[in-house]
């Protein structure tokens, strides 16, 4: 009895935990290249559509993004159901892109600026009503180059 | 000289601190991935400019209509499968039997390759304001997935590869022989016509 007694007496020894600080450090450095800083918060849900033969943007830092899509859920009582486009911080209008686009230009190199990708980041169920006006501003403001965000998926 | 040690600093706290971090980077980040079709658009044609009446012919133009309802219809044939419209744009595309009533091929000469008849091919998209985004993408994705079938298929015949596996040189010089002529073209009310 009195070997088992002792036996108990010495407990179960702890974890070495000097380690767990370059694991945790590992998957920081981890999440902070696999990610990118989110820039706005999104005021409108976009699902974005399925496609198969999408291309990766070359270029993150020279793109800016107009997110369309139904007001999220604490904004529909201002602003509707609707579509809507969002620019930066608020929803806006058609007209409002010729400023926005302007004013991400300006921020730009003047290398750069004939590389800018306007990243179209538009809600699968949005009419095409709505996506044409926006198109057709950026055709008047002279950004051609653009992307219509869609997730890739492999052939269905 | 008494020499006292420098005392080691406790590093016990070192892994809450870096989890604060990591939890702060996941609330700050997304993950989104940067994918997507891309276009250029034409230039705005300047506002004093007449409307031209662009001499394509009738031949070189394959019409890709989207209507209020989804439907699809291209060159007068009503779409019913994607794969149905993959095999009629890679056939606008190709014209393997030269027929009178598919786009005309003019030679060109292609630096680093030769001579190489390029279709004269442009595949214009029109949509209703009524179609939806996801038609509209779904259709773009198809013209793109019937270019890169008609590249590849160019590649593995003249190079022995597939398109993926070209250097850029040489993709350039398929890009060119296959020219990516998609048109978004000026909007119109493809439902009153």
């Amino acid at each position: 009895m009195a070997k088992f007694l002792k036996k108990g007496d010495k407990g179960t020894p702890g974890i070495n935990t000097a380690s767990l600080p370059d694991i945790v450090f590992m998957i920081l450095m981890f999440f902070m290249v696999s990610t990118s800083m989110r820039q706005t918060d999104r005021m409108v849900n976009v699902k974005l559509p399925e496609a198969t033969e999408v291309i990766r943007l070359e270029r993150k830092d020279l793109a800016c993004y107009i997110f369309i899509g139904t007001p999220s859920i604490q904004y529909q009582k201002e602003f509707g159901t609707d579509s809507r486009i969002q620019l930066n911080d608020s929803f806006r209008n058609t007209s409002d892109i010729r400023d926005f686009i302007a004013a991400e230009r300006e921020a730009l190199n003047e290398v750069d600026r004939e590389f800018m990708t306007v990243s179209l980041k538009i809600d699968e169920n949005t009419r095409m009503g709505i996506v044409t006006d926006v198109k057709q501003e950026l055709r008047r403001c002279s950004a051609l180059k653009i992307m219509y965000a869609a997730r890739k998926t492999v052939t269905h | 000289m008494a020499s006292k040690k420098t005392p080691e600093i406790n590093g016990g706290s070192m892994a809450d601190i870096s989890f604060l971090m990591l939890i702060f980077f996941l609330m700050v980040s997304t993950m989104d991935p940067e994918t997507g079709l891309s276009r250029r658009l034409p230039p705005m044609p300047p506002e004093d400019a007449q409307v031209e009446d662009l001499k394509v012919n009738r031949r070189n133009m394959l019409d890709v209509k989207i209507n209020s309802r989804n439907g699809v219809m291209a060159g007068g044939t009503v779409i019913l499968s994607d794969a149905q419209l993959e095999e009629i744009v890679i056939e606008f595309l190709t014209n393997p039997a030269d027929r009178s009533d598919l786009p005309s091929k003019t030679m060109k000469t292609i630096e680093g390759f030769g001579e190489y008849p390029v279709s004269d091919g442009v595949i214009s998209l029109q949509n209703d304001r009524q179609s939806s985004y996801s038609k509209y993408v779904e259709i773009q994705n198809v013209l793109v997935r019937a270019i890169n079938k008609v590249r590849n298929d160019f590649a593995v015949a003249h190079f022995g590869e597939t398109y993926e596996e070209l250097n850029a040189e040489q993709q350039e010089i398929v890009g060119e022989a296959i020219p990516n002529r998609i048109s978004e073209a000026e909007p119109l009310d493809v439902t009153n016509k």
